[in-house]
């Protein structure tokens, strides 16, 4: 296997025991992206402005345009210092070497940093995002920034404004997910071998289940915010995408804690991530529910809300799943009702849209970003042009729905009751896992997605149907509890199925830990032995 | 049934969000909104007491986990310079812009 194929706990193995080092690791890295990354993505093709479907990629092309910009030379100088530290006998890091893609969202001091935006096209971060400096810290080698849905606002990476999007390594006509959708294309590609990335309603772990890696949010308030460019602030979570838990498990511990500059960041210790991974999953109570088997999501056809069963494929997978850990000791426990979870998406387009909005309000052409060349009469009409010409089209829906839904005579109806919405949501999880509940839960155990990865074109124009995409994961962001996406097989395309476990505030040492036995249990599966298409070619 | 936001409330929409439409990405975009707003009418179909309470966030942030404020001390901004090449348009440290719209209170 190439060191690009490797995880990182082995990565680092192989590095301080001098097997191999830090350039070695990264001039792999930098043969694989010669080998299937293709053509730098650019602004150059026309918004979208009516909702079409985004230019398809040439079909004929075998590349995934993960990246939005890479920088090779930073990243050499930060492998070659890591190895003069390892020549002078000092401590680089836990995760000394490890490539790492960072979704370009984060500010990363000297690098393009674009949002995926053209409103932010030319913009060069001042200062590195608290997360990334940290993963630098512990020896991280950041190589470049992952392309994403613009501002984070998707489920498909096709809302980018730098195309060509990035595709799904397991069929290059599908999508990879979003937001992160370059996160987990890097990282399922063997491009990087870890990313950061965000997750506001899924947007880590549906990418994550789409392209058949490990996914983590998470609890709100563990990792900081500052740097972040803001997209729901009471939603948002840094995270990592990994190729197995145990680098989750690093990732967390390097990129976890509070913030001087976060006030939102908890003030609580960090415990080692990787200290119970192994203590399997004897006596924890494994919950199951109804609520994300079935669901209300709308027709394709009709656009009508309707109740309806999750694709069987996908519900036996996570059964599978459920009798596996059981076969291990771990009670499974069945029926955990979670009533609350047909409002999600509902009160996620309120609440998201009025955060979005009036994180928005900050791009006027005026500080930093894209100020249009027009003639204008005065300042409001240079804030007009100068938005309209560089947000897409979903950053204005969303700042549309913002103003409408939080005017002030519709907020009563809207606003307020989408958030007494979000305390029944809340209360489902806190019931679910209440030590002196019903249920008693330790993890729940549902779907991530409620498909596999669709078709490039397919959902894009309708705005319900792509943000009904994220039903199973946008639940925890409203109630700031952790959830994880690993993969638990194939569906009869060939595409990855995401197994998605959730757990209490703070515990994601308990989600951590199911995650990992349920890896052990499936090492030699058939279908762990299968690799992305565009890598079989 | 008529749309919920009708041409002339998406207009005034437009205008509070500081933005400018051609007529199709109007028409896109009001579809859109108004497809959402079914999606939200489902905020209806359960009640919600009347004693169920806002939450502006799903964690509860206890005063132990949350941060200290800081002490109130000045410490000089060291990216200003940075800061500032990044601007469209800068004079002497200030950053210019067209002229405020002015209205005759007359």
């Amino acid at each position: 296997m190439e060191l690009c194929d490797l995880p990182a706990h082995e990565l680092v193995r192989q590095l301080t025991s001098g097997q191999t080092t830090a350039v070695a690791i990264l001039e792999s890295i930098f043969r694989r992206i010669d080998a299937v990354e293709g053509r730098a993505p650019s602004t150059g093709e026309p918004l979208t402005r009516t909702g079409e479907s985004p230019t398809r990629p040439d079909d004929n092309e075998q590349t995934l345009h993960a990246y939005i910009s890479i920088q090779r030379e930073r990243a050499l100088e930060r492998a070659q210092a890591i190895d003069a530290q390892l020549a002078r006998g000092e401590d680089p890091g836990p995760l000394a070497g490890v490539p790492l893609s960072v979704k370009d969202i984060f500010c990363v001091a000297g690098t393009p940093t674009t949002a995926a935006s053209k409103m932010l096209e030319n913009f060069v971060a001042p200062y590195t995002a608290t997360p990334v400096v940290r993963l630098e810290k512990a020896g991280a080698v950041l190589v470049g920034k992952a392309n994403l849905d613009e501002y984070a606002y998707g489920s498909s990476n096709e809302s980018t404004a730098f195309k060509p999007m990035p595709r799904n390594p397991w069929d290059l006509a599908r999508v990879p997910g979003g937001s992160s959708g370059g996160s987990a294309v890097s990282v399922a590609s063997g491009e990087a071998t870890v990313s950061i990335g965000t997750d506001t309603a899924g947007s880590i772990r549906q990418p994550a289940a789409f392209c058949g890696v490990v996914g983590t949010k998470p609890t709100y308030g563990r990792v900081s915010r500052y740097g972040l460019i803001a997209f729901g602030s009471s939603l948002d979570c840094p995270g990592p995408l990994t190729r197995d838990v145990r680098d989750a498990a690093l990732m967390l511990n390097a990129m976890c804690g509070a913030d001087v500059n976060d006030s939102t960041a908890a003030n609580l210790p960090v415990p080692d991530f990787t200290a119970n991974l192994n203590e399997g999953v004897r006596g924890l109570r494994l919950g199951l529910s109804p609520d994300y088997f079935r669901l209300r999501s709308p027709d394709p056809q009709t656009g009508e809300l309707r109740d309806t069963e999750i694709t069987p494929e996908i519900k036996q997978a996570v059964l599978d799943a459920a009798q596996k850990l059981a076969q291990a000791g771990a009670e499974i426990v069945e029926d955990v009702e979670m009533p609350n979870t047909p409002l999600a998406i509902p009160a996620y387009f309120v609440i998201s849209r009025v955060e979005a909005a009036s994180n928005l309000h900050r791009f006027d052409g005026v500080k930093y970003g894209h100020r249009t060349r027009a003639q204008v009469s005065d300042l409001r009409e240079m804030y007009r042009k100068s938005r309209a010409e560089a947000f897409g089209l979903q950053p204005k829906l969303r700042i549309l729905m913002g103003m409408y839904v939080s005017g002030a005579q519709y907020a009563k109806q809207y606003y307020q009751r989408a958030l007494r919405v979000r305390t029944l949501i809340r209360r489902d999880f806190e019931n679910a896992f209440d030590k002196n509940g019903k249920h008693r839960c330790d993890v729940l155990l549902t779907p991530t997605t409620p498909t596999t990865a669709f078709e490039i074109g397919a959902v894009y124009g309708d705005s319900v149907l792509m943000q009904y995409a994220d039903l199973l994961t946008v639940p925890a962001n409203h109630a700031g509890t952790p959830g994880l996406s690993l993969p638990c097989g194939l569906d009869s395309h060939g595409l990855p199925i995401g197994l998605q476990l959730l757990a209490n505030d703070w515990d994601e040492a308990t989600m951590l830990r199911t995650a990992a036995a349920y890896e052990q249990i499936t090492t030699n599966e058939e279908w762990r032995k299968m690799r992305p298409r565009v890598l079989a070619a | 049934m008529s749309d919920e936001i009708t041409p002339e409330l998406f207009a005034h929409l437009v205008e509070l969000a500081a933005l400018e439409l051609t007529p199709a990405e109007s028409e896109y975009l009001r579809k859109e909104l108004n497809g959402q707003l079914k999606a939200i009418a489902e905020l209806e179909r359960i009640p919600v007491p009347a004693d169920v309470p806002p939450a502006a966030h799903g964690v509860t942030f206890t005063p132990d986990i949350r941060p200290a404020l800081r002490a109130d001390e000045t410490r000089p901004s060291t990216e200003a310079e940075k800061i500032l090449q990044q601007a469209p348009e800068t004079d002497e440290g200030y950053f210019v812009v067209p002229e405020i719209p002015h209205t005759d209170l007359g």
